[in-house]
């Protein structure tokens, strides 16, 4: 994976501000309070993962952030704008099963592109080719999507995020679908390529470790309702091993933490 | 080649069953003729150019009857699967007349048409399109809801939203549906053509009443061959393209 000598302009990445988000589910027999008073800042270019187990409402909060979903209170702010619905400049790398299976490879990539109507069609080859060789897949370019292992389809996910320069980008739990060779890898790799463009992105994640592992803060939610507990600061250098004792370390306090939320919440704890 | 032989050899068997139980001497040749006197009607009918035309008068009908009911149905079970409104009213319309026997369209279309070309088509379009309606609308209702969300992040609303994904997404259901349709259309078509006798031309449902009126087994016989082979022909060419390509893209059904 070296730099290509046409590389892309990247857009600078964009401050997100999070502000009192509070988000109810109502069905006809329940309402559930999925997301309670959530405020967070991440500065332009920061690596920033929120942690909880399921039903903490990190993917609902990460719906909110995309525009996807619209929160009952509060309100998401992407470089000072109001954040009203979904945007190219805030793209989510969703878990694989959302490539599109009936384009190959190129095809997927190309799809974000595609919407972009201030680019030339050659300008739109070369920028999908540059973010498949960013991700190490350019000789997979007419391979469907059935044809990949985990680890590549993630890859795929990833530059098809990448391509229409989005300025933050949104990770819906990277990697935990993969076995441990390929994380280590694809974890390797997503760190590279976010020092290289250099996006603000927004991960979630139920694994401590994934968090640990990219961010420069890990933000703690509990659930039932989902609320931001604590915050840690990530000190390590870059790039990390998903493997390091120093790494497994911080994670273990991280996971304490999260364990004394569940047990003061025991309706949750199930 | 070794798949080609087996078929080839099953379908030698059959013939050959045939042949053996009418040479057994319990049916008379007019109830069961033999293979051979099938053949020779199917020889002098495609001489005469009697079963020539019948066929290209049936499948012109079929395949505008089959067209319409498509360009009809694949849009209504697209709209239907956005909104529970529309799946209430043309929804519930489709289910219900989806289970109304095609053959049932025909005296409504009789009084309607009188004994026209029209009738016919009718009764094609009313059989089609119901069930190309449900199974589209099934499709576009199992496509898993990321890929709608990830093309919205992505920028694609609406008219670009449905061609590019909702449509490509709900494909295999869509192709599973026009098969269906393709079936029913055919199934309809035979029966209002044996019901209904037109003078604009005389198709193979017609040749195969005749073939009752005259007592003529080996008519009847002859003639049903031909329409369970176009039947095959007709999945094999039209359908059979659809469901490799489906399988190749999508990954499923590969041996």
């Amino acid at each position: 994976m070296t730099a290509n000598e046409s590389e892309p302009r990247a857009s600078p990445p964009a401050e997100l501000v999070v502000e009192s988000i509070d988000k109810w589910f109502r069905t006809d027999r329940t309402t559930t309070h999925a997301v309670e008073d959530i405020s967070f800042r991440v500065a332009g270019g920061e690596f920033v993962c929120l942690v909880g187990p399921s039903g903490c409402g990190k993917s609902t909060l990460l719906d909110i952030v995309a525009g996807l979903t619209t929160p009952d209170q509060g309100r998401v702010l992407a470089d000072g704008q109001l954040v009203q619905g979904p945007g190219r400049h805030r793209l989510v790398m969703f878990q694989e099963s959302a490539l599109f299976p009936w384009l190959n490879v190129f095809g997927n990539v190309m799809f974000g592109l595609h919407r972009k109507p201030e680019l030339s069609n050659r300008q739109r080859r070369a920028i999908a080719e540059y973010h498949l060789q960013l991700v190490g897949l350019e000789k997979y370019k007419q391979a469907y999507v059935h044809e990949l292992s985990g680890g590549m389809k993630q890859r795929v996910a990833l530059a098809r995020s990448l391509a229409p320069d989005p300025r933050v980008l949104l990770m819906d739990e990277p990697l935990s679908a993969l076995d441990a060779i390929t994380r280590e890898q694809l974890c390797y790799d997503i760190q590279d390529i976010w020092q290289r463009r250099r996006k603000t992105i927004v991960l979630v994640t139920h694994d401590v470790r994934e968090a640990v592992c990219f961010a420069d803060r890990v933000f703690l939610l509990s659930p039932s309702p989902g609320r931001l507990r604590d915050e840690f600061r990530i000190p390590l250098p870059r790039p990390r091993d998903i493997n390091s004792p120093e790494l497994a370390h911080i994670a273990q306090r991280i996971t304490a933490a999260l364990k004394g939320y569940l047990t003061e919440t025991p309706e949750a704890a199930e | 080649m070794k798949r080609t032989l087996v078929a080839a050899t099953f379908f030698l068997v059959l013939l050959g069953l045939w042949q053996l139980a009418t040479m057994s001497g319990r049916w008379s040749p007019v109830i069961l003729p033999p293979p051979a006197m099938v053949a020779e009607y199917l020889w002098d009918a495609l001489r005469d150019g009697s079963l020539t035309e019948a066929i290209e008068v049936t499948l012109r009908r079929l395949l505008i009857g089959y067209a319409i009911g498509v360009a009809i149905g694949l849009p209504l079970g697209l709209l239907t699967s956005t909104s529970d409104y529309f799946e209430d009213t043309i929804g519930a319309l489709a289910l219900g007349l989806q289970t109304l026997p095609s053959v049932c369209w025909v005296p409504l279309a009789l009084l309607w048409f009188g004994q026209t070309e029209s009738a016919m088509l009718f009764v094609v379009v009313m059989g089609t399109v119901w069930s190309v309606v449900l199974a589209t609308d099934t499709g576009a209702r199992t496509i898993p809801p990321i890929y709608a969300r990830a093309a919205r992040t992505m920028g694609s609303e609406g008219f670009d939203k449905w061609t590019r994904v909702i449509l490509p997404a709900s494909l295999p259901f869509v192709v599973s549906g026009m098969k269906q349709g393709w079936a029913f259309a055919w199934r309809s078509l035979m029966a209002a053509e044996i019901f209904v006798t037109i003078l604009t031309g005389f198709g193979l449902g017609h040749l195969l009443q005749y073939g009752r009126e005259l007592s003529a087994m080996d008519q009847v016989i002859g003639v049903m061959v031909v329409i369970v082979v176009i039947g095959l022909i007709a999945d094999k060419a039209l359908f059979s393209p659809w469901e490799r390509f489906l399988h190749r893209r999508w990954g499923t059904g590969l041996k």
